[in-house]
């Protein structure tokens, strides 16, 4: 399989701290692979987004985006690979409509017009944003603010979206609409999507889970391996599933339940059970 | 403190082209120590409203009574700076009004400015500081040093410092971790019960709603349409989900417990009333 990202023995300190950032991280994402990267506040999370894309050069180590090493002369060729949607909408936009923010990328990268034209068009559609091209961002609510911040990115076809806490600051419908649009991105092109999360849903949403902890990969695993961890979940930065509550409040009260993690229609099964065995 | 809404119309740009209705004919009362949940989808007014708690925005028709003030379109602008001091309001992302060198100096900005002296609002800024649970050694330090769920204790401090009766929180969570998230509402919930103050919260999590207030009131395009204790709310789950509202966990997992076959009277709001209900269902303990 061809690795999208490949993370050899990173480590990065930050100008004046004595503590890294960043401690021996070695991390292998697949091409089309979903990996959520969980972890408390200050654990390294964004340390290493931004080390994926070069905004910071690692202090020892090598970081490998789509086969090409992070160096110098490879940091454009890299950052055109690789797009990231960061947490406020509201800090990333800079055209007057819809349709402008979503060129601002492109024209950057002096894309001849017509073909501009045509990216920005099918990116709106992809959003199912096309009916807002001469809006103004401004008006937009938080969700579809985030969908045109993706129309954006699209545009310049990357083979690999970093969502930086994209749907920490939307409301509940706001957060169902990204995460739908990333899923049916990934359908209709081999897409590698890197999620920097505290969302129970998004974390589910991907195919493998790393705790990030003081700098360092804790542990790693599936969704249903990593929600297993039950109540300590809200240490490492994430939610605990609701199905995993519940089951403890079950424990608690002197049931059994079974150790595996259990989503919410496992548990729903699995009580329907005991009642019918009563 | 009493806050009541009596008939209260608001009209944005009124008189322009661009003449918007912001609120439609809402009466209500805010009792005194209640902890009032306000929950509505984005753009149901729900900001609209909490301006009006502190007269930073007047009713175009009808009046607010905050304690023993009115507040009608004619209200005069002079002499509201008491009612700002008793209505103390924590906006969304609350740390992006920080602005001084230390957080002491932060923190004493509103006292010294509502008549406070030196020493009155340095000893506040200590007090209130500790009370947010932040560690004493944090008064020196720049602000901007801080972690982002500091920061927001910070912002927080600083609108306590001016010793309100009402505290109005406009989702004062969002962007937090989980973890963060749950020890400031921790932290509200001490507020509520030792200081003895009214909160009034903005919120789209109804997890929030169900484990802390005791009344609710739902917004939707402008309009109060519903209120009620969250046990009265949640009791219609198609009814808010008709208005695009969600549910507690626990309201929604027991509806799907409920389409197998399970019971429940009444519908639970959190995950130790569902367990409890439960408990008889499937055997009770020590099931095998």
């Amino acid at each position: 399989m061809t690795e999208a990202i490949q993370i050899d023995h990173l480590s990065y300190t930050y100008p004046d701290a004595t503590h890294p950032a960043l401690a021996d991280v070695s991390l292998d994402i697949a091409q089309g692979e979903w990996v959520a990267i969980i972890g408390h506040n200050g654990s390294g999370k964004s340390t290493l987004a931004k080390n994926i894309n070069g905004l910071l050069a690692p202090t020892s180590g090598q970081v490998t985006v789509a086969g090409l090493p992070l160096t110098e002369e490879n940091i454009w060729d890299i950052r055109a690979k690789v797009g990231i949607v960061f947490q406020n909408p509201d800090n990333q936009f800079v055209g007057a409509t819809v349709a402008d923010d979503v060129a601002f990328g492109l024209e950057n990268r002096g894309m001849p017009r017509d073909e501009m034209i045509v990216r920005v068009d099918d990116a709106l559609e992809q959003v199912n944003m096309s009916a807002f091209s001469s809006r103004e961002p401004a008006r937009l609510s938080g969700g579809q603010k985030q969908r045109v911040a993706i129309a954006g990115i699209i545009a310049q076809r990357p083979d690999i979206i970093i969502l930086d806490e994209a749907t920490s600051m939307l409301d509940p419908a706001g957060r169902l609409e990204v995460l739908q649009l990333i899923q049916a991105l990934r359908e209709r092109q081999s897409l590698t999507v890197l999620s920097i999360t505290h969302d129970i849903d998004e974390a589910a949403s991907a195919d493998r889970v790393i705790i990030l902890n003081d700098g360092a990969i804790k542990e790693s695993g599936t969704p249903a391996e990593i929600f297993a961890r039950g109540p300590e979940l809200i240490e490492l930065g994430l939610d605990v599933p609701f199905a995993e509550r519940l089951k403890h409040a079950l424990i608690s009260r002197g049931v059994n339940m079974p150790a595996h993690y259990l989503d919410e229609e496992g548990l729903v099964n699995y009580l329907w059970t005991l009642h019918s065995t009563m | 403190m009493d806050i009541t809404f009596d008939h209260v119309s608001f009209t944005y740009q009124a008189g322009t082209p661009f003449a918007g209705e912001g609120l439609r004919d809402v009466s209500t009362t805010i009792s005194d120590h209640s902890y009032t949940a306000i929950i509505g989808h984005t753009g149901s007014g729900k900001s609209t409203l909490l301006q009006h708690l502190n007269a930073l925005l007047k009713p175009t028709s009808g009046s607010v009574t905050i304690g023993d003030r009115v507040i009608t379109a004619e209200t005069n602008n002079k002499n509201l700076k008491p009612l700002r001091q008793k209505v103390g309001m924590v906006f969304q992302f609350a740390e992006n009004q920080l602005f001084e060198q230390t957080v002491a100096k932060d923190i004493a900005f509103g006292p010294k400015n509502f008549g406070a002296s030196d020493d009155e609002a340095a000893a506040l800024a200590k007090q209130m500081v500790t009370l947010v649970g932040l560690p004493e050694e944090v008064l020196t330090q720049s602000p901007f040093d801080l972690s982002g769920g500091q920061m927001r204790r910070v912002a927080i401090a600083g609108v306590l410092a001016m010793q309100p009766q009402v505290l109005v929180l406009d989702e004062p969570t969002a962007g937090l971790d989980p973890a963060g998230r749950r020890d400031m509402m921790t932290m509200f919930e001490r507020l509520h019960e030792t200081q003895g103050l009214t909160i009034v919260l903005v919120t789209h999590q109804m997890d929030d709603v169900a484990d802390f207030a005791d009344h609710v009131l739902v917004m939707d395009q402008g309009a109060l349409i519903k209120e009620g204790s969250p046990r009265e709310i949640f009791a219609d789950p198609d009814w808010l989900r008709a208005h695009q509202l969600g549910l507690p966990k626990a309201t929604a997992m027991a509806e799907q417990l409920m389409a197998k076959g399970f019971r429940f009277d009444p519908l639970p709001l959190t995950s130790d009333e569902l367990a409890d209900q439960l408990l008889p269902q499937i055997g009770g303990a020590h099931h095998e």
